[in-house]
């Protein structure tokens, strides 16, 4: 049951590989259509997403389960931006536009920079110098923290230099290495899918 | 009784409050805003290799620019695209803008109007804002064949066809530089798209959490310059001689950052101090399967 | 923003802040309300910018080559029930196919071929050509140990144990580029609430 699916996985993921390649200016629009195709299919996933989550807090309200007011302002939120986007649309000066800086804005942004008080916290707590390897972790992570800033040239004047040095070769050095590593790894994943040896994103039979 | 706990101080400092340095860090942001100090500011290499590659252009150089961040990440990134604005304007470059983020738009249409009333430029006659356009990675490789496919109109709607600016610039070919600002993985699919694939000279300005992953690219040249986070955004200010959000902001960043170090030091000494810390041993490497 | 719009996001910085102290009903209403705005924005915003011009626009235009696309949208929902599971693949290995293509000769280029040819390259002149040493040896290093098809024994052990290093200072230099991006966020909402909303600082 699951072969027609691999064989489009095949067929797409072949034709893409080929299409880099053939700079043909046919075959980049035909590219270009099809990326527009998997646009859509996203889209569709994400109402998909957003319905599961309409029905995760629909059960809640309904069952008046602890909580319950909550998801109330959950559903209302979610019910009145989808409709008043659609409706009139997302750009400057709509209704939805207007909500988004007063409302999303700052909500978003806030959440993120409660970030900073839990990274103190956390490092206070559980930043430790157990090893010879945390102890390396723990010192370069103080000069960067140190040394990248203001205060840190005002301090001493080589603790750029310092860490200038740390970026370019050590951490550079790791980095490449990284990347070469999740290159590799994309690479084989993504033959592996292509070829039909992986087949874990079609879940369960 | 009671045996007396080793290193008195050390515990209760171990078991200190979390609100406590919640507040410290709330003073430590708060402070320095109020009463700023304006400490020195000295632009790193890679900022200055960024702002160099801007600078050597000639005038009337088009330059793509890519401002890819959203509100709830424009703490560091609104003021460095401000900031790499206005030396576009300033050197005479032809800025065309877009966004590959939905609620961008805003956010960059407001830098624009700041770097360009600052720097007397009007818009379709010295910068192009294309607006917003779904699909990043696709959107991107369509850059690299036809804007006008991706970007039939600009963010007021008109048709790009219209506007004298825009006359023979179609794809990535006709741009000697691409600048992209972002905090996700769209600096990734530049890097690998414009600056590899079609080789456009390329400057990159990422978050701070993302920026150390970009140091191999510089190295290999797929970029010419990395700006940094807020502290990058201060250093092409301070090359711009340009006060912005980011300068004023360093003085709380070294602030914080020195409170963070400061409580990480004392950590480990009040564990040291309390019996908890064993130095030596090793985190070992791990074996492998051996396949 | 206006007087009353600026108000009100100042409140609900406040009410995230909150959280700080404690839990409390104005945090969990402040994250339940943006639970479900941001899942509605990302739902408008994919309707007005894909769904519309893709599909609808065509459709009504007379290109009917935009019903494949709606239809493999349709599918993908599909998932909402277990009986019609089963066709939401199809569309699935569509969009992993188109992807998976994308992705080998791109990484393949820029992160594969690039990276190994910079790797390679001649060392520095003079006193730079330490750094050249130290970059290659991190490099190959860091390359060992991530090297799990054979134990870490004898010089691939030895070589692994010299990568983790490399990987410590790493790691340790993005910690502390992650705290200059977490306080730079910070920052930023405190300006706000300083300079837009208590006009404490002076406005720019």
């Amino acid at each position: 049951m699951r072969y027609g699916p691999l064989l489009v996985t095949f067929v797409v993921g072949t034709a893409l590989v080929a299409m880099f390649f053939i700079p043909h200016h046919k075959v980049q629009e035909g590219q270009s259509v099809l990326l527009d195709w998997a646009n859509v299919v996203y889209a569709f996933a994400l109402i998909l997403g957003s319905l599961s989550l309409w029905a995760s807090h629909q059960r809640k309200f309904l069952s008046r389960a602890e909580g319950w007011p909550y998801s109330f302002v959950t559903l209302a939120a979610l019910a009145f931006v989808t409709i008043a986007g659609v409706v009139q649309g997302v750009e400057e000066g709509t209704l939805v536009n207007r909500y988004y800086n007063m409302v999303n804005s700052p909500l978003a942004s806030t959440m993120f920079a409660l970030l900073a008080f839990f990274i103190a916290s956390a490092a206070f707590r559980a930043f430790r110098a157990r090893n010879a390897e945390a102890t390396l972790l723990l010192g370069t992570a103080i000069i960067m923290m140190i040394g990248r800033v203001s205060v840190g040239e005002f301090l001493w004047s080589g603790f750029p230099p310092v860490t200038e040095w740390l970026l370019d070769v050590p951490n550079l050095a790791a980095k490449r290495a990284i990347a070469l590593g999740i290159g590799l790894g994309a690479v084989s994943t993504a033959l592996k899918i292509i070829l039909g040896i992986d087949r874990s994103y079609l879940g369960r039979s | 009784m009671a045996a007396k706990r080793p290193g008195g101080w050390a515990a209760r400092l171990m078991g200190l409050d979390r609100r406590i340095i919640f507040a410290l860090i709330f003073l430590a942001t708060g402070l320095p805003l109020l009463f700023p100090v304006n400490l020195p500011i000295t632009p790193s290499p890679r900022v200055r290799a960024a702002f160099d590659t801007v600078d050597r252009q000639p005038p009337g150089t088009y330059v793509l620019m890519s401002l890819d961040y959203e509100p709830d990440i424009k703490a560091e990134l609104q003021p460095m695209a401000i900031a790499v604005l206005r030396h576009c304007f300033r050197k005479g470059l032809k800025p065309i803008v877009l966004t590959l983020y939905p609620a961008a738009p805003g956010l960059i249409e407001r830098a624009l109007v700041i770097a360009g009333t600052a720097e007397g430029k009007k818009r379709n006659e010295d910068y192009v804002f294309l607006g917003y356009k779904s699909g990043s990675q696709s959107v991107i490789l369509g850059l690299g064949e036809s804007i006008r496919q991706m970007f039939p109109n600009d963010f007021w709607g008109t048709p790009l066809d219209k506007i004298p600016m825009m006359k023979g610039k179609n794809s990535f070919a006709d741009f000697p530089l691409v600048i992209n600002l972002s905090g996700s993985s769209i600096a990734d699919y530049y890097i690998r798209i414009a600056a590899t694939r079609y080789q456009r000279p390329m400057v990159l300005g990422a978050t701070a959490v993302m920026a150390t992953d970009y140091y191999p690219y510089l190295s290999s040249k797929q970029i010419l310059g990395l700006i940094g986070g807020m502290k990058g955004a201060a250093e092409y200010e301070k090359l711009m001689d340009i006060t912005g959000d980011a300068r004023r902001g360093m003085d709380a960043q070294s602030l914080i950052h020195v409170t963070i170090a400061i409580l990480v030091l004392l950590g480990n000494l009040a564990l040291f101090l309390t019996g908890g810390f064993r130095p030596g041993g090793s985190g070992g490497s791990r074996e492998g399967t051996g396949r | 923003m206006n007087g009353v719009e600026t108000w009100i996001a100042a409140i609900l910085t406040i009410c995230v802040f909150s959280f700080l102290y404690r839990d409390n009903p104005l945090y969990r209403f402040a994250e339940h309300l943006f639970v479900g705005s941001a899942a509605g924005y990302l739902l408008a915003v994919q309707y007005q910018n894909v769904i519309k011009p893709n599909v609808v626009e065509r459709i009504a235009s007379g290109n009917m080559l935009a019903f494949i696309p709606l239809a493999m949208g349709l599918l993908v929902l599909g998932r909402l029930w277990e009986k019609t599971t089963p066709i939401s693949r199809w569309a699935i290995a569509f969009y992993v196919g188109i992807y998976s293509g994308i992705a080998i000769p791109s990484y393949l280029q820029a992160q594969v071929f690039a990276q190994l040819a910079d790797a390679v390259k001649p060392f520095e002149p003079g006193w730079h050509a330490i750094n050249s040493v130290l970059i290659l040896l991190g490099f190959l290093s860091v390359v060992a140990y991530f090297f799990f098809s054979a134990p870490h024994k004898g010089v691939h052990g030895a070589a692994a144990r010299v990568g983790i290093w490399f990987l410590m200072i790493a790691f340790g230099a993005s910690f502390g580029y992650t705290v200059m991006a977490r306080a730079s966020l910070l920052i930023d909402r405190v300006l706000f609430l300083l300079r837009d909303a208590l006009h404490v600082l002076p406005a720019i």
